[in-house]
């Protein structure tokens, strides 16, 4: 083993961080560009499934979470939100994350002014509850009376959008954009096995691996992994945005992470040869 | 370069560079933007689940619609609530104990019951898969793989027997499935770091300083 790489073992680790960073703003700077972004089956399960829903259905969206995660899990909620109000899907959102409420009222109003949509007829924000999975559970008696009025404070039976909606029977979709918990996990435990109401997950990735199982059972019918999959949902709804800009710095950080990994096991592999003997 | 003229943008760049800088080392300006963070989403929280949850949920009904869809039974949760805060009076502090007691006997239950119908039954039924699909090669074998994978783990996890001979080899071959699985995990958690990061330095390129367009 070269000396230079068992000093490895001793690098100051803000190096590496400097070499992220820089890896991270150099391809945002220059518009460095490595491959295409290509959907996967999990991606395309999530935009078929909202294919499928007629024009004037109703999709509950669940943006359960917070500014924490607001570069893997906004871009796939507003990408969800346009691909809904393009196909004239009425929207029901509902907010599990105290950090939520913000950020789904700025995707919708977002979404609603390039589509032409109408707060209270076209879409509706009901707000934060908290409660976990009671919330969850008392929705599926009643959704106006676990949500007797709407973020600006509107009782619900002034809201046209609401009219007729009462429980999970009149929901034809279940859109959960989630960072954790409560999230995707509980509403497929509490929602999807007890009404059957057909769903679909945008989730950070580092909770990805976790609703694999979910996908594989038929429980959900689309996953979005993290910013990954936003970007590629951004390219089936054919609208890149900031997830599909951000894929290539990506790309580039992975490669070099996994070069370090290398260079780490090598580093080590003397240390351990000696420990063994 | 179009710097941004909205001071809201200013003060979260200032603080995201602040939380930043512990990447260089511990500093005076990251303990206070720690603080701010922690300081504020407490303020946050409590004036959210008032207006959200406190107010549409029990004030409003019980003081503007008393009697209408027996409105009143909500004076037990009330009744619940106000007793929670008997800790803070050690002589009275047993009164939250009623309180909690509900909240043990419902919380769990829900889990329980949701943990049983959304994993167990559903992904036991799940694994019920054909081990040969006609025409379909890849099915079949990823069928295979998933069968394989689920019962060498679940015999890894099995500890009533020492683990040699036949149980032994097919506990290994669960360890390496574990492996795999505990690399895909590692995999996607430093995908989700490098995205948060990509996500804040979008904001300081585009929102804040203006030299990115997107």
């Amino acid at each position: 083993m070269s000396p230079s790489l068992s000093a490895l073992r001793y690098l100051d680790r803000r190096w590496i961080f400097l070499a992220i960073g820089l890896l991270v703003v150099v391809p945002l700077l220059t518009g460095f560009h490595i491959a295409p972004v290509k959907p996967s089956p999990p991606s395309r399960g999530f935009f078929n499934a909202i294919e499928r829903q007629p024009a004037g259905a109703t999709v509950l969206l669940a943006g359960d979470y917070d500014p924490g995660t607001i570069a893997e899990n906004y871009p796939m909620q507003l990408a969800a939100v346009r691909h809904l109000m393009a196909r004239n899907i009425k929207i029901v959102a509902v907010e599990l994350y105290p950090g939520g409420p913000p950020l789904t009222d700025r995707v919708l109003h977002i979404a609603g002014e390039e589509y032409h949509k109408r707060e209270g007829y076209d879409y509706v924000n009901l707000g934060f509850k908290s409660g976990n999975e009671v919330v969850m559970s008392q929705m599926g008696s009643s959704i106006p009376r676990t949500f007797p009025a709407d973020r600006r404070g509107v009782p619900v039976s002034q809201i046209p959008v609401m009219k007729g909606v009462e429980n999970f029977g009149q929901i034809g979709l279940l859109v959960s954009i989630s960072a954790g918990f409560p999230g995707t996990k509980e509403w497929v435990q509490q929602i999807v096995s007890r009404y059957h109401v057909p769903m679909i997950a945008g989730v950070t990735a580092v909770s990805a691996p976790e609703y694999y199982p979910y996908l594989q059972a038929g429980q959900l019918q689309g996953l979005l992994g993290g910013m990954a999959g936003a970007a590629e949902y951004e390219v089936l709804v054919n609208h890149p945005g900031l997830a599909t800009h951000g894929m290539d710095a990506q790309s580039l950080a992975h490669v070099f992470i996994a070069f370090m990994i290398l260079l780490g096991n090598l580093a080590a592999l003397p240390q351990r040869s000696a420990e063994k003997r | 370069m179009h710097l941004s003229h909205d001071v809201g943008v200013w003060i979260a760049a200032l603080l995201t560079l602040g939380i930043f800088s512990f990447l260089y080392k511990d500093n005076p300006a990251y303990k206070l933007c720690e603080h701010l963070f922690v300081g504020i989403s407490a303020g946050y929280y409590v004036v959210l689940n008032y207006y959200s949850v406190v107010k549409p949920n029990l004030l409003d009904p019980l003081f503007h619609d008393f009697g209408g869809d027996r409105h009143y039974l909500l004076l037990i949760p009330l009744a619940l609530g106000i007793l929670l805060f008997s800790r803070f009076f050690p002589k009275g502090g047993w009164l939250s104990r009623w309180s909690i007691a509900l909240i043990l006997g419902v919380y769990p239950a829900l889990r329980i019951t949701g943990f049983g119908q959304g994993d167990f039954v559903e992904q036991v039924h799940g694994t019920m898969l054909p081990l040969w699909v006609p025409g379909h090669l890849g099915t079949t074998i990823g069928n295979w793989f998933l069968i394989v994978g689920l019962l060498s783990t679940l015999v890894f996890f099995f500890f009533s027997k020492e683990h040699k001979g036949a149980l032994g080899g097919t506990a290994r071959l669960g360890v390496y499935f574990l492996m795999v699985s505990f690399g895909a995990s590692y995999g996607y958690t430093v995908m989700a770091r490098i995205s948060l990061l990509i996500g804040r330095v979008m904001f300081l390129l585009h929102d804040w300083l203006g030299v990115l367009h997107l």
